[in-house]
């Protein structure tokens, strides 16, 4: 009955089929999270009202929080491509899991640099050795390890597969992140949404956090597919389709 | 599944399955002793006495504060559920600092005292506007907004 959705993904885990696809997802994608992003900073800086003890300083959670979700939502869709690329070696597999490194280092460091500016003005100090600041740099340098050891590598695939293993590997220190602030006593708060039980954040302040969210994968959306969509093109490069899109070019 | 896939998932599983069990161990281990802090009871009940130098964790007692006239010198107490503790500072204080606000002190004794080098102040999770937090105090009647919201990492 419902075999047409595995039908559809091995359909879609071929080269070209993925090109297109993705050729057509980009531009709404990126128009939806520019879009959306635009709608979440302005409710947050300007419709959100100011914090009952932190003002208007509390407000870089909008892009803090958005990022550090992200930071750990691209490590895990990079975990779970690695793990198929490794067992059943689909070059789509290894290509959005080496495509999704840099994105996520990208919000790993945003995530570092807001919560940085943050803690000054709130903790009083720019950095301290606790258990969530300390795992989060432990996935920064995660991401840095994937994306140095793809690069090391003559063969794109066989740097694809060994980074492949690295990132599975640091899988584990996912986890650790999103619970170090139960697990361990840390300066940094615990979570405020929750996904079981209530959250602990007013409704005028929580639209346009989730917002973001919304924004940051699509973000990622669009990013993931023309990273994805020029590893392809290189990958296959002798191609018969990416030839017939290379004469395409040069005719139109 | 051809063999080959099957030989791969299962060498992937295994190491994968490996780790986890590893980290698992680990993070059972730094339970005892990676505590970025420590509360004035568990330094009451000894817990800190390895260390010179270490971190008090807890809330500023209401009404305790108390600053040098002509210097940076402050005093206040740092209390959780259990135990008390004064603290000497000598220094700048966070914005946050205040009565009732969870701070992270670094220092070390002297005698029953706690000398500070440095005084972080902590926030809670919750975000509210202040108008919504006066209207919640005054439905409380006198119970403490800031003492129900700190409570969290007290108890631990």
């Amino acid at each position: 009955m419902a075999n047409w959705i595995p039908l559809w993904l091995h359909k879609l885990s071929s080269p070209p089929v993925f090109y297109r696809f993705a050729g057509v997802l980009r531009p709404w994608a990126i128009a939806l999270a520019v879009l959306l992003g635009l709608v979440a900073l302005y409710g947050g800086l300007v419709l959100a009202p100011p914090d009952y003890q932190q003002g208007d300083d509390y407000r870089i959670i909008f892009i803090h929080v958005p990022s550090a979700w992200m930071s750990l939502f691209i490590y895990g869709v990079m975990g779970v491509a690695a793990f198929i690329a490794l067992v059943w070696r689909i070059k789509l597999a290894e290509v959005v899991a080496m495509a999704s490194a840099p994105i996520g280092a990208a919000f790993t460091f945003i995530t570092l640099v807001t919560g940085s500016l943050w803690g000054v003005r709130m903790w009083g100090t720019w950095w301290t050795w606790d258990a969530r600041l300390t795992s989060e740099l432990v996935l920064l340098f995660l991401y840095l390890g994937v994306i140095a050891l793809y690069h090391s590598f003559e063969d794109r695939r066989q740097g694809a597969r060994t980074a492949a293993f690295l990132a599975l590997i640091g899988i584990v220190n996912v986890p650790i992140v999103h619970f170090s602030v139960v697990w361990w006593n840390t300066l940094h708060q615990g979570s405020t949404i929750k996904l079981l039980g209530p959250s602990t954040i007013a409704p005028g302040m929580v639209w346009p956090l989730l917002t973001m969210m919304v924004a940051t994968k699509l973000y990622y959306v669009a990013s993931l597919c023309s990273r994805a969509r020029a590893d392809l093109l290189a990958l296959e490069s002798g191609k018969d389709w990416v030839r017939q899109i290379a004469e395409n070019e040069v005719r139109g | 599944m051809n063999p080959t896939r099957q030989r791969r998932l299962t060498i992937v599983i295994a190491i994968l399955v490996a780790v986890i069990v590893a980290s698992a161990l680990v993070v059972y281990a730094l339970q005892q002793n990676m505590n970025y802090l420590f509360t004035p009871s568990q330094v009451q009940a000894g817990d800190a006495a390895s260390y010179k130098t270490f971190r008090l964790g807890g809330m500023v007692k209401a009404g305790s504060i108390q600053r040098g006239g002509d210097s940076l010198k402050v005093t206040f107490t740092v209390v959780d559920a259990a135990g008390a503790m004064p603290v000497e500072y000598n220094g700048i204080l966070p914005d946050l600092f205040r009565e009732n606000q969870s701070v992270i002190a670094t220092g070390h004794m002297d005698g029953a005292r706690f000398v500070a080098t440095e005084v972080l102040a902590k926030h809670d999770e919750t975000y509210m506007p202040k108008e919504l937090k006066d209207a919640m105090a005054k439905a409380h009647a006198g119970k403490r907004i800031d003492e129900a919201a700190n409570q969290d990492k007290q108890q631990l």
